[in-house]
Parts: C-alpha cells; structure tokens; sequence
C-alpha cells in the first residue's frame, strides 16, 4: 500500500468522511462566532473573511471581543500571535512525518492546521506521507465547515435579538474548558494551567485588560517548567 | 473601529496565526531543538488557555464572583467533567450553552 499512488476521488472522500467529527463540532461552534461577531458590530464581509484568513477559532472569538471594546490592533494581533502559539508546538510534532511532502503542499496544509485537525493527523501521522490527498481533503472540509457555520450565523445574527438566552456568549468559555482539558495529561501541565491562570486573573483585577493572558502565559509556563527541572532532579 | 481597519487587523491576525503553523515543517524537518525549550514551549498550550479561560470564569464587574449568580463558573463545575468523560468539544460546547440558557430560562444569573 505504501508504494501505491492515492487514488484521488476515493482519498478526497475518505479525508472528508474522517473530518466528519471536525465538521459536527465547528458547525455550532462558527455559528457562535457568527451571531456573536454580527452583534459586536463586525461587517458580515468582515465576519465572513476573517473564518477563511484567519481559521482560529478562540482567537476569533476574542478578536470579536477586543473590536467590540475598542482595543487598537497592536494588541489584537499580539493576544492572536500568543493565543496560537501552541499550533507551532503541533506543527513541530507533525514534522518527521512529511519527508515526501513538496514545500508547497506543506504550505496549503500549515494553513489549516489547527487543534482539531492536528488530533486527527497525530493520531494517524505515520501514514501522512503516503495520504498526502487525503490529509488536505481532510482539512480543506474541516474548513469548509467552519465557514459554513460562520456563514450561517452571519444569516441568523439578523433575526436572533439577543444571544443569551441562547448561550452563545458561553461558546468561547466552553471551547476553553474542552480544549484545556485535552492538554492536561499530566500533573505537571495542569498546575501550569492554574499558575497561569490564577496569574492572568490577579493580573486582570489589577488593571491590565491587555497584555494579562500574554503575561500570565510566559510567566505559568517558565515556572511550570521550573518545577519540572525541580521535581525530576 | 472603521472596517478597513478591522480588514487590514485581521490580515496580520492571519499572517501570525499561519506563521506559526508553517515555519516548523518548512525548517525543521531533521532538525532538533534544545530540549528545555521543548519542554517549555510544551507547556505553552495548557498556561494560555488557563489564562484566557480563568478570569473569564472568576471576574465580574472588577471583582472575583463566587457568588450564585456567577452562571458562567457553575456551567463551568459541569461542563469541566463533561469535557473530561466525552473528550468532545462540540459535546462540550453544546452542553455548556446548553445549560447557560437554561439557568437564564430558570431566572438564575446574569
């Protein structure tokens, strides 16, 4: 199998039917950053561009947030370079894995790589070289969900006057809570999680409405590293 | 903000969103890096999305709220072991709203 060439209709439907999973979850989720990004006064272009240039969920979300409290774009570019940070650790870990990829292949890929995408891919990564098709197709519908969703909600935000009573406003917090629990697999990693959050909350009630999730990350990370050194010595 | 600027934010949220995500295959295929760095940015993930959720959790109008009404922190009680048991994020999203709009249904909260 591994010397066969992909059959290309039959990998790009098997990439689509393994994003399934992808697709029941970024469904509601961009519809939730539709409405919301709608309420918070983004033009619906604007709404709808920034789910094909950007495709980061919780940074979007926390975009829409800081536009609508007015915060320059310094700040919101700098919040979404640390909040997406982590995708570098995964595109890192996916790299023994494309020894065969062309460079620009691997550049279509990069672009939608995220949390979920990146589960999917690792949990099958030794097969990435031969599923090249696959892998994109897998990808490419992962996105076309969320931008389905998203384009959904822009069309909902006109007739839905409020979001909470429907609990959109809770999308982000409950994306958060999923993927943190994901991240805590070991002792270590979830007492950097409350370091850092209890950090970024201090922070927070001491006036920096900015720069405390930037701060309070460096800072839980480099003393969770410190313990451990401390403990595996 | 005017759209165009929101436009023209949004494209440098794109630019470092997608660096990170391509600069690792492109450069270090057969390379290692140190391992305490790799140990640190390990625990990139975890602290910041700690540091987003927590104080959205905790923190209403400038105070920390562990009062009843704080709806946002006791759908969090549930939704943490939702996410824990299913290990699903949509599962864990729907729930979540799920229940944020049934305590406001119920009258409860903000």
């Amino acid at each position: 199998m591994s010397t066969k060439k992909e059959r290309p209709v039959a990998a790009c439907l098997q990439g689509a039917k393994r994003a399934l999973p992808i697709v029941l979850g970024y469904i509601p989720i961009g519809f939730a950053y539709g409405v919301l990004a709608g309420k918070s006064g983004l033009s619906e272009t604007n709404t709808f561009l920034m789910s094909l240039i950007v495709f980061a969920g919780s940074s979007q979300f926390i975009a829409v947030g800081l536009f609508a409290s007015g915060t320059g774009p310094a700040a919101v570019i700098l919040t979404t370079f640390v909040v997406n940070l982590r995708h570098m650790l995964m595109a890192a870990a996916l790299t023994p894995y494309f020894s065969n990829w062309k460079k620009w292949h691997l550049a279509f890929f990069s672009y939608q790589l995220t949390d979920e995408t990146f589960a999917l891919h690792s949990a099958s990564a030794s097969s990435l070289n031969e599923c090249k098709l696959e892998a994109l197709s897998l990808n490419v519908t992962a996105q076309a969900s969320w931008v389905t969703g998203t384009a959904l909600g822009i069309v909902a935000s006109g007739l839905i006057g409020d979001v909470k009573p429907l609990g959109l406003d809770y999308a982000l917090a409950a994306m958060f809570i999923g993927l943190l629990v994901g991240q805590c697999q070991n002792s270590i990693r979830l007492i950097t999680a409350i370091i850092s959050g209890g950090i970024a909350t201090l922070l927070y009630l001491a006036g920096w409405h900015q720069f405390h999730i930037i701060a309070a990350t460096i800072l839980g990370a480099t003393v969770g590293l410190g313990i451990e050194l401390w403990t595996k010595r | 903000m005017d759209q165009t600027l929101i436009f023209w934010t949004m494209v440098g949220m794109g630019i470092v969103t997608y660096l990170p995500r391509l600069l690792p295959s492109l450069f270090l295929t057969g390379r290692t890096l140190h391992p305490l760095i790799i140990s640190w940015l390990r625990l990139i993930p975890p602290a910041v999305l700690a540091a987003m959720l927590l104080p959205s959790l905790l923190v209403r109008d400038d105070g920390i709220d562990f009062g009843f009404s704080n709806l946002f922190l006791w759908v969090a009680f549930i939704a943490f072991p939702v996410a824990w048991k299913w290990k699903s994020l949509s599962a864990t999203v729907v729930v979540g709203m799920g229940l944020v709009a049934f305590g406001r249904y119920m009258g409860l909260g903000m």
